[in-house]
């Protein structure tokens, strides 16, 4: 033996350790991954090797690889194999891989659960930290469930040093095992009085986190934390309690008034700079909840601390303004400066801070600078966040804060000259929106949008970074829908046809088409109305007959459709022109109508009227490429829902193929004489027809060293100084008329001194009556909650109230019978009548195992059969399939803290159970063997083994084969009968909860269906009428599980009621696993 | 809740990574790279927080970094975790390998993977802070080291003492990796 270990030891001298490889990396610079690869393949070698020495070294240098992005995955089995060897050394090595590469669906882990439970109850406390340490790592909801309760024996450990990674690891515990919350929660109170500082601190941790997410449960601690407060010298526990109290307070206000006080003395005491900052923090927090309004308080404090840390000073002044926004506002100044900061941390923190600080009286001012800042920035990323954040802060709760929308127009202008931003549709959509919503602006947003689309080629000067073109997508759609406004319809309909726009993306250019039309019927109108003019509206439809053919040649399908339809009723138009016929007005119907803004969530709260399933099917479903083009529909480019089909006149393309031919042959002819068009050669060719876009077509640049100012734009700048001059001049005004009030009043009434106050907001009239449209909603529109609380949150179902006391069956849950120093009760077998139902024929579970060796040696077919009360008897089969002798079979499961196997009176809680025959080749036999459950609520698996002898004529192995059983909550449920007045009582009671399940697909009739249902989950039929029926079930413990199923069309429905929901929800699951097997 | 410790040197090399949330090893490297991205283009006197890594995290969490000569060391923690209690806890990490390998510098972190994991294990468990006191932490990883020692018998000991002596400070970036991390305190 002796021999043995120096031996490995010398061997270990030639292996490479962790200190060897990291230089060999180092060395290997230029071939790092071939030597790493190197390296793995050694240390695949090592592994395979017996001694635990070199297989600890491996596994050492994997977790270093591991750190370097190589998954280790492979060798999970090794990691397991070094936890489990009886030297620390080792021990320590494999915990700490299986900390670094273990997660929920690593396999081998539920491997572990024995030899973490020995590691803890390890009399060397340092094997017990390793094991917490690794295990707070990669805990899974089984490990948790199954180790729950060791855990919370450790947690009374003697040893400081293990009671504080219990308790500490008991939150990771919680997170798994929700269900252990409650019965551990009277412990962890008490270790918040622990002795030891470190336990103490790893207690408040635990329970701080735990109240973050559910503060409410947690309110009953007050006190004692208070104590703690008081009392504590351990900054960090100091820190954590008092960030507890900042989300404690606003619940009970009445918390905020006893911890003024002590966390002023703390405030005045400390000399730690977090301590200070978390206590301000909290003083924030309760200031707020009091709302007593100490403004002048909390000022001067964030003032103190933006000295300090400007990062931390805006966040908590962020914190002062959702309450109290008059204080912050007067440091706007300060704000603005952290805008200059080089750290873009705290740039970005002022930015927030700005969006909640405008007022109507500020916004012109404070976007003014805003606009200075975009100028200056360098780097596009913030300068588009400036953009993004002027945009939020002018639009914030229904433009509130604009009294000018010119200006914010002109504003929305003078972005579009920003180079290189992404955020062109941002623009485009707040330009379309204040256009349509505010009916009093459309004069003016006409009349610059239409300069804009004359400037368009600034906007286009460069196509690669065509995220500003958006713009004219905007542009074009207002100078068409609101083209009664313009002052010169016909300039502006020649900039949108001008061959240059042939450049822009497809979808704008479509819109430039469609809206040339809007125009065109403008134009129209306006000429027809003098007769003098028919000339010039001859000329115009010929503008349009010469123009538009260059977009017929689009390669975008819609620009190409839309510019060849209105091609056609353009020179269909020219014709009655001829003929002396008026057609303004006929033009003009094409595109009559209003179009109102809709609530973007307009369409999903319409309610669906009575009588209509929407999920039915009006004819068969249609394969799933067909559907699959319905939910392509562009969305979010416009902010209602455009009508296209507004031709009430029947269309005019409608033609046969010769006229077809005809027209190719004229087109051709077109084509030929036009300059514009390219002619067909084999590269341009090429271009079309992969190009969908038309960003490949080359354009040269025009390179603009000088930032342009577009003629005739007015600035933004023009307007803040008009709007200030028109204030002033309200003002005065205003003060003429009280003057004039209060002379009339003023010999009885006394004067009152110094209106020059600060004007409140009320005072600042908007510069024209602005009607700001709201959004349609459908009549009767549900009111809808829309704070959606993200269903993966383990956090939710750790909201348990803590303060019920713990019910009889609650303390028996997670304890385990075989402690001896267990404080709470085992649990006790109801020694009522035990009766014995039938025996049920369902299969609890099924499984099939095959040796991996040569030949199938046996198989076993798992049959859970049940008795009345917390027992269940599961029957095992045990066939012999191979052609040798098998004896000495014994039977062990790995118990649970829900389910144990029930031993022989002074057994061992692992020892195995002894199956009591032996089986010849061919032969198999039934066993029993009795469980004990405590909750049936939830389904369980077990984890087994089975060992046997296997005698052959000269030899026998002793052989292992690993199981599975698994506890559905089907056979749980028993077949009881129920008549149905007894029924009906039972569900009027009000006692049950309901939940329902929809299985669609299902062919089999109706019969088949109740039949398998009663086979395969323990139901009676109650009743049946027609194609639904009610039936009834009843849980070992009692419960009653009731359901109603209805069939339709292929889709069954089953409404359930249940007084235990989660057995309800589980037994629902299953029958839908049956369906969807079957 | 702190979510990843993780410490890189100013090319972002990984010198040691501790993720709380199981991440794939490539999206762990992933991480990795953002957050170098992140955190090597501030400039020294600027503020130690920064939110915003794409890949860990999202709005909720905050990277709370110190740079010490030549590393960096990052926390990435969720906001219940107090900003200044967790740059302190740097400090005090820092401060502690600074006694385990005395005068630690790069190249004990490089060769020294593993007792840096076990230093760590004492301070952060599972994403909780365990303990906040020094010399407590020391106690506790002293007492460790020396029950590995005892396991072994001379002969062992002798080899392993020899291990640890053979990876010199003899590379070729010697002097760069042997900055102490910790300037030393000015009389």
């Amino acid at each position: 033996m002796a021999l043995k270990i120096v031996k490995g030891s010398i061997d270990r001298m030639f292996d490479k350790n962790l200190q060897d490889l990291v230089r060999g990396i180092r060395n290997h610079k230029e071939d790092e991954a071939k030597y790493i690869s190197t390296c793995i393949d050694e240390i695949k070698q090592e592994l395979k090797q017996d001694n635990i020495a070199v297989k600890a070294n491996a596994v050492c240098k994997l977790t270093y690889l591991q750190m370097l992005g190589y998954d280790v995955s492979w060798a999970a089995f090794n990691i397991v194999e070094v936890m489990s060897s009886s030297k620390f050394t080792y021990k320590r090595i494999g915990y700490l891989a299986a900390s670094q590469c273990f997660h929920e669906s690593t396999d081998v882990i539920m491997l572990t659960t024995n030899q973490i439970r020995k590691d803890l109850s390890s009399p060397n406390q340092y094997d017990t930290g390793v094991a917490l340490t690794g295990l707070s790592c990669f805990v899974t909801p089984d490990l948790a469930r199954d180790l729950a309760n060791d855990i919370m024996t450790l947690m009374s450990h003697t040893k400081p040093y293990i009671r504080k990674k219990a308790v500490l690891i008991m939150y990771k515990v919680f997170l798994k095992y929700p269900e252990s919350l409650r019965p551990a929660f009277p412990r962890l109170k008490e270790k918040l009085e622990d002795p030891d500082p470190g336990v103490q601190s790893a207690a408040v941790n635990v329970i701080c986190e735990l109240a973050r997410r559910n503060p409410k449960n947690y309110l009953s601690l007050a006190p004692l934390f208070f104590k703690l407060m008081t009392s504590s010298t351990n900054n960090w526990v100091l820190i954590k309690i008092i960030k507890l109290f900042g989300a404690l307070t606003p619940l009970e206000p009445r918390l905020g008034k006893k911890l003024i006080e002590p966390l002023t003395n703390l405030i005045h005491s400390t000399s730690a700079m977090s301590l200070l900052y978390e206590c301000v923090n909290t003083v924030i927090a309760v200031l707020i909840s009091l709302s007593s309004g100490m403004p002048n308080h909390s000022a001067s404090i964030q003032v103190s601390l933006r000295s300090i840390q400007h990062y931390l000073g805006l966040l908590a002044m962020s914190k002062i303004l959702k309450t109290h926004p008059k204080s912050v506002q007067s440091h706007k100044d300060l704000i603005l400066q952290c805008l200059d900061d080089k750290d873009e941390s705290i740039r970005l923190r002022a930015l927030d801070l700005l969006y909640g600080m405008v007022s109507k009286k500020n916004l012109m001012e404070i976007v003014k600078k805003l606009m200075l800042h975009v100028d200056k920035a360098e780097g596009t990323t913030y300068r588009d966040e400036l953009l993004t954040k002027i945009i939020d802060i002018c639009s914030q709760s229904n433009y509130q804060y604009i009294t000018n929308f010119e200006w914010y127009i002109s504003i929305l202008v003078e972005l579009t000259r920003l180079e290189g931003t992404r955020h062109g549709h941002l623009i485009a959509s707040q330009m379309l929106d204040v256009a349509i919503r505010v009916k009093a602006i459309r004069a003016f947003a006409v009349a610059q949008m239409a300069t804009l689309l004359d400037n368009a080629h600034l906007l286009t000067g460069n196509t690669q970074r065509n995220g500003i073109c958006e713009v004219l997508y905007a542009a074009a759609w207002i100078c068409g829908e609101f083209s009664e406004h313009l002052e010169d319809p016909l300039s502006t309909l020649e900039a949108m046809l001008r061959p240059k726009v042939a450049t822009l993306p497809g979808h704008i250019q479509a819109v430039y088409v469609q809206n040339a039309a809007k125009l065109f019927a403008t134009v129209l109108r306006g000429q027809e109305g003098a007769p003098a003019d028919r000339t010039v509206a001859q000329e115009t439809s010929q503008l349009l007959i010469d123009r538009l053919p260059l977009f017929v040649q689009s390669a975008n399908l819609e620009v190409q459709e839309r510019a060849s339809c209105i091609l056609q009723l353009v020179k269909y138009i020219q014709k009655l022109q001829q003929k002396d016929v008026e057609v303004a007005e006929e033009v003009t119907a094409l595109f009559a109508g209003e179009l109102n803004p809709v609530a973007p969530k307009a369409q999903k709260k319409v309610p669906v009227p009575e009588g209509l399933d929407l999920d039915a099917w009006i004819n068969e479903p249609p394969s799933e490429s067909e559907s699959e083009d319905e939910g392509r529909k562009p969305k979010g480019k416009a902010v209602f829902a455009k009508e296209e089909s507004k031709h009430t006149k029947p269309r005019y393309t409608e033609v046969d193929e010769k006229e077809l031919a005809k027209r190719r042959e004229v087109r051709k002819a077109e084509q030929a004489n036009n300059p514009f068009y390219i002619k067909a050669s084999p590269s341009s060719q090429k271009v079309y027809q992969d190009g969908v876009g038309v960003e490949h077509i080359p354009v040269v640049q025009i390179d603009l060293s000088v930032p342009l100012k577009v003629p005739g734009m007015p600035m933004s700048d023009q307007y803040v100084k008009l709007e200030e001059e028109r204030r002033q001049k309200d003002k005065a005004d205003k003060k003429k008329k009280d003057k004039k009030k209060r002379r009339e009043k003023g010999e009885k009434g006394r004067r009152r001194k110094g209106d020059s106050g600060p004007e409140s907001e009320e005072d600042i009239t908007p510069a024209h009556m602005v009607d700001i449209t709201t959004e349609e909603m459908p009549e009767n529109a549900l009111p809808s909650d829309d704070d959606e609380k993200d269903p993966n949150d383990p956090h939710k179902a750790l909201d348990i109230d803590l303060d019920k006391p713990l019910a009889d069956s609650e303390k028996k849950l997670p304890v385990r019978t075989h402690r001896p120093d267990e404080v709470l009760r085992s649990p006790v077998d109801d020694g009522e009548g035990v009766e014995v139902v039938p025996e049920l024929k369902k299969k609890s579970g099924k499984e099939k195992k095959d040796k991996k060796k040569d030949k199938d040696r046996k198989m076993c077919d798992i049959q859970g059969n049940l008795q009345d009360g917390s027992q269940v008897v599961v029957s095992v089969i045990f066939e012999n399939k191979c052609d040798s002798f098998i004896k000495a079979m014994e039977f062990n499961v790995l118990d649970s803290l829900n389910s144990k196997l029930q031993r022989p009176e002074g057994a061992g809680p692992h020892d195995g159970l002894t199956v009591p025959f032996q089986l010849p080749p061919g032969i198999s036999n039934e066993a029993r063997f009795v469980f004990s459950v405590q909750s049936i609520v939830m389904p369980q698996k077990l984890k087994g083994t089975l060992t046997f002898i296997v005698k052959t004529d000269d030899s026998s192995t002793h052989e292992k084969l690993d199981f599975k059983l698994h506890f559905t909550c089907t056979s749980y449920l028993i077949t009881t009968p129920c008549y149905s007045d007894a029924y009906a009582k039972l569900l009027e009671s009000g006692d049950l909860k309901g939940s329902s399940l929809k299985l669609e697909g299902v062919s089999q009739p109706f019969h088949h269906l109740l039949a398998r249902i009663c086979f395969h989950h323990h139901f009676s039929v109650v009743e049946r009428i027609g194609s639904c029926a009610s039936m009834y079930s009843r849980s070992i413990q009692g419960h009653h599980v009731c359901l109603l199923v209805k069939t339709a069309d292929q889709t069954v429905s089953i409404d359930a009621k249940c007084d235990e929901p989660g057995l309800l929800g589980n037994v629902l699951d299953e029958i839908k696993l049956t369906f969807s097997q079957c | 809740m702190i979510k990843a410790i993780l410490i890189f040197n100013n090319h972002g090399k990984p010198r040691l990574s501790k993720f709380y949330e199981h991440y794939s090893e490539d999206t762990e490297q992933q991480i990795i790279r953002e957050t170098f991205h992140l955190v090597s283009k501030r400039d020294e006197n600027v503020c130690n927080f920064l939110e915003g890594g794409m890949l860990i995290g999202g709005s909720e969490n905050k990277l709370i970094y110190r740079h010490y000569a030549t590393l960096y060391f990052v926390f990435c923690v969720d906001s219940s975790e107090s900003e200044l209690g967790i740059l302190d806890l740097i400090q005090v990490f820092v401060e502690t390998l600074d006694k385990c390998f005395e005068n630690v510098c790069e190249l004990d972190l490089i060769f020294h993977v593993d007792k840096v994991h076990n230093i760590l294990a004492e301070m952060v468990m599972g994403g909780m802070v365990l303990e906040t006191n020094m010399n407590e932490i020391i106690t506790q990883v002293d007492a460790q080291n020396k029950m590995e020692k005892s396991e072994f018998s001379s002969f062992f000991s002798l080899y392993r003492r020899l291990s640890f002596s053979l990876p010199g400070r003899t590379g070729r970036h010697r002097l760069v990796l042997q900055v102490p991390l910790l300037v030393p305190c000015l009389p």
